[in-house]
This record gives structure tokens, C-alpha cells and sequence, in this order.
């Protein structure tokens, strides 16, 4: 595999084109299956009822959330470690998705929240805050790389913010074990036996998979038009 | 090496003893904000004790977050900063010995003044020696913190928003530590915890952020 070849905008562009047709697919795909796992086929919680449900976006989407700034931090460092032109593109295609997740997560964990915990939103939660600021650090980023005439500079410019903001997500992925406050802990963890019925958790994790495959195409949609953008 | 830095924060302090009203307006916004909450929020004695620490540390966050602005833009208008990015002191101590002395100028002022500001909230006075400490830990973090972000918004449009942008969410740890420091020592619970992690983030900002800041000027002054 020549992943090299890759590295520069005008290859890439077909093979972003197919990757976003695929991943389009497979989003709605998957998103009708865990759809329908989660709502219609999952058991009711004995202690939430049917409220929740809402953790077939909740929980996919606070991954995402995560997951797509550690890419994104990614790209910004490959960019800035070997100068390519596309490192920078993918880290600006991958911002906007990134920051919609981040909202998703803390509406859809405050419509939930109503219902069990008893309010919208809480000051105090390390989880809450720090998903905040990572809402935060996508707009800040997003806004800087705005905020620059030059491309290329701001492609810079914006990687380094990314990279400082990294520092943000192991504390949000921690934050339930290191504080001890509202949120629960993690739902679903890899060392230990699933808490939750299997059907359950397959539906979480269809999900998570019909969000993984519209984020990368959502990416490369936007790749695309970034490429045509600049080559222009 | 530390000649080069010595020799920065000498710089830095005469540029800022010769503009005194500067330095003057970010230590009476420091006041005044905290002045504010009183008037706004009403003057019940015993709600004023409880918000006094974290109205003392939003204050002190956004005036030292105000006086960023400075750090780098005059040097950015007459190339001076061109000068130190291509001079054969290394750029990471230059940025160090910059974010230093702009803790001298714009934290340190804070350190001192804070305890006559909680004297006014009737914070208890035990608490005074946990809140001056919190601000010496706390505020160097943001000076230095501050630095990436006032170094990557040089030159850039609409500068002094957007810096708030990047920079303010990069603060909240320090503030929510800070804060909570003199929240548990009122409770009577110590705030040695919350000061260590304030120790630890200085620690960690003093060994990255000038190097950060180093490669956010390098792209700045491209």
C-alpha cells in the first residue's frame, strides 16, 4: 500500500468521493438497524423506563466527540510535522462534525438528565465541563482557522491549538473516575463484563458504527470541497 | 541562555515601567469586576463569603487574559519580534522569560491585592494565606497558557475576541482548582489537593507552554 501516494489533494479526491458514497450508505444502513435494535427491540430499563433509550445517540456521540479530536489532533500533527497539504484539510473537514457530536452529546445528556437526574444541566460535573470545553475548543479552532487569510497558516496555526486542546480529552475520559461527582460511570467498558443486556449494548454499538461511518463521510464531503476550494 | 532571558524580562519590565498607566488599568479592571458582583448580585454578607473565591478568580482570569493582547503585539508591529525569532538566543526561552515577565507585571499585582479584595467580601481571614497562595500558583499557568494563545492571534483579524475564545477554555482547569482550593479550606477541609494539582499544572505549563508558544510565533511570523 502506497500510502503516500494518498498524500497529495488531487489523488486523494476520487478516492474521498468513493469513501464518503460508502460511508453515506453504510450511516443509514447502520443507523436503521441500531434504530431499531435500540427502540423497538431493547428491553425497558427496571429503573429508567423508557427514558433511557436516549443513549443510542447519547453514548455514540460522546465517544465521537472524543475520538474525532484525537484524529483531528492527529492530522494537525502530521501536518505540521511533515508540511502536507492534505494533513491540514483533514483536520478542518473533521472540526465541524466533531463539534456537532460534542452538541449532541451535551443535548441529548441534558434531555436526559431532566427526566433522572432531575435538571437540564449541573455546574458542578467534571464530565459536563469538560465536554463544555471541548465544545469550546472545536469553535476556538474553528475560529482561529477563520480568522486567517492564508491557508497554509492557518492550517498551522489551528494545529497547534489542537494539539494544546488534546490535553483536554483524557481528562474528560477520566473525569468520571477521577471525580466522583453526577455522571455515572462508564457504560460500556473492555475489562469488564457488559452491565447491560446484549441487546442493548448491540444496539449501542451498531450506533456507534452508523455515527463512525457518517463522520467519515460528512469528512470527505467536506475534504472535497476543501481541495476544490484552494485548488482554485 | 538565561543572560537572553535575564535580558528579556530587564526589557520587558523597563517597556512596561515606562507605559505604568498599562499595568495601572488591568490591576483597576482586577477591582472593579470584582466590585461588581456585589452591586449586581445584592450585598447579603453570607452569600458574598461563599462566591468571593470564585469572583476573585474569574477576575483575575479575564485581567490577566486582557492584558495578553500586549505580550507580543508591539514587538509584532516594529519587528522586534522578527529579530528575537531569528536570533541566536533560543525562541522557547525568549517566550518564557516574556510569559515570566508578564506574570510580574499582570499576576503578581493580583497576588498581592487579593486579600484587601476578600477583606471586602468578609472571606474569613485564615483563608487569605489559601487564596494568595492559589492565585501564585494559578496565575503563572496563565500567563504562559496565555501565551500560545496571544502568539497564534498575532496579526490576526478581529484578535482581541478571538483570543478570548481560544484562551478561556484552556483556563477553566486552572479555575476551577483555584477557586476550589479556598472553597474546601473554608469547608474545613484543607485545600492541599487542589494546590498540588495547581503546582502540577504549573510544572507542566512551565516545561511545554514556551515551546508551544515558540512554534506559535514561528507560524505567526511566517
Amino acid at each position: 500500500m502506497r500510502w503516500f501516494w494518498y498524500a497529495s489533494p488531487q489523488t486523494f479526491y476520487p478516492l474521498a468521493g468513493k469513501l464518503a458514497v460508502a460511508g453515506g450508505l453504510a450511516a443509514a444502513v447502520l443507523a436503521v438497524v441500531g434504530l431499531y435494535v435500540g427502540l423497538l427491540v431493547a428491553p425497558t430499563d427496571a429503573q429508567q423506563g423508557e427514558a433511557y433509550r436516549i443513549i443510542f445517540i447519547h453514548v455514540p456521540a460522546a465517544w465521537m466527540s472524543m475520538f474525532i479530536y484525537v484524529v483531528m489532533a492527529f492530522w494537525a500533527g502530521l501536518g505540521l510535522a511533515f508540511n502536507t497539504r492534505l494533513s491540514g484539510m483533514m483536520a478542518s473537514a473533521l472540526a465541524p462534525t466533531g463539534a456537532l457530536f460534542t452538541f449532541i452529546a451535551l443535548w441529548t445528556g441534558a434531555l436526559w438528565g431532566r427526566p433522572t437526574w432531575g435538571t437540564y444541566w449541573v455546574w458542578g460535573d467534571a464530565r459536563l465541563m469538560s465536554e463544555l470545553i471541548l465544545l469550546f475548543l472545536y469553535f476556538g479552532f474553528m475560529a482561529l482557522h477563520a480568522s486567517i487569510e492564508d491557508p497554509r497558516r492557518a492550517d498551522r496555526a489551528a494545529a497547534l491549538l489542537a494539539l494544546v486542546g488534546v490535553v483536554n480529552i483524557p481528562i474528560i475520559y477520566y473525569s468520571v473516575k477521577w471525580w466522583n461527582t453526577l455522571h455515572q460511570g462508564a457504560s460500556v467498558s473492555m475489562t469488564a463484563a457488559p452491565k447491560m443486556a446484549a441487546t442493548m449494548l448491540a444496539g449501542m454499538l451498531v450506533m456507534a458504527l452508523a455515527f463512525w461511518a457518517y463522520s467519515i463521510a460528512a469528512a470527505m464531503l467536506r475534504v472535497r470541497s476543501l481541495i476544490r476550494e484552494r485548488a482554485a | 541562555m538565561l543572560a537572553a532571558a535575564r535580558i528579556v524580562v530587564w526589557r520587558e519590565l523597563l517597556v512596561a515601567m515606562r507605559r505604568r498607566s498599562d499595568v495601572a488599568t488591568a490591576l483597576l479592571f482586577f477591582v472593579i469586576v470584582t466590585s461588581l458582583f456585589p452591586l449586581g448580585i445584592g450585598a447579603e454578607p453570607n452569600k458574598l463569603r461563599a462566591i468571593a473565591p470564585g469572583v476573585i478568580w474569574v477576575a483575575a482570569l479575564l485581567s490577566s487574559m486582557l492584558s495578553l493582547g500586549r505580550l507580543f503585539a508591539a514587538d509584532h508591529a516594529d519587528g522586534t519580534l522578527e529579530q528575537m525569532v531569528l536570533g541566536a538566543a533560543p525562541l522557547g526561552v525568549t517566550a518564557a522569560a516574556k510569559a515570566f515577565a508578564h506574570w510580574l507585571v499582570s499576576g503578581l499585582p493580583l497576588v498581592a491585592i487579593a486579600p484587601l479584595l476578600a477583606l471586602q467580601y468578609d472571606l474569613d481571614a485564615g483563608l487569605y494565606g489559601v487564596l494568595a497562595l492559589s492565585l501564585l500558583l494559578g496565575t503563572p499557568v496563565l500567563s504562559l497558557v496565555g501565551g500560545i494563545g496571544a502568539a497564534l492571534t498575532l496579526g490576526v483579524r478581529g484578535g482581541g475576541v478571538l483570543l478570548a475564545l481560544l484562551v478561556l477554555p484552556l483556563y477553566v482547569p486552572v479555575l476551577v482548582m483555584g477557586a476550589g482550593a479556598v472553597e474546601m479550606a473554608s469547608a474545613g477541609l484543607g485545600g492541599q489537593g487542589q494546590l498540588l494539582i495547581l503546582g502540577a499544572m504549573l510544572i507542566v505549563a512551565v516545561a511545554f507552554a514556551p515551546w508551544a508558544t515558540a512554534a506559535a510565533l514561528r507560524i505567526s511570523s511566517e
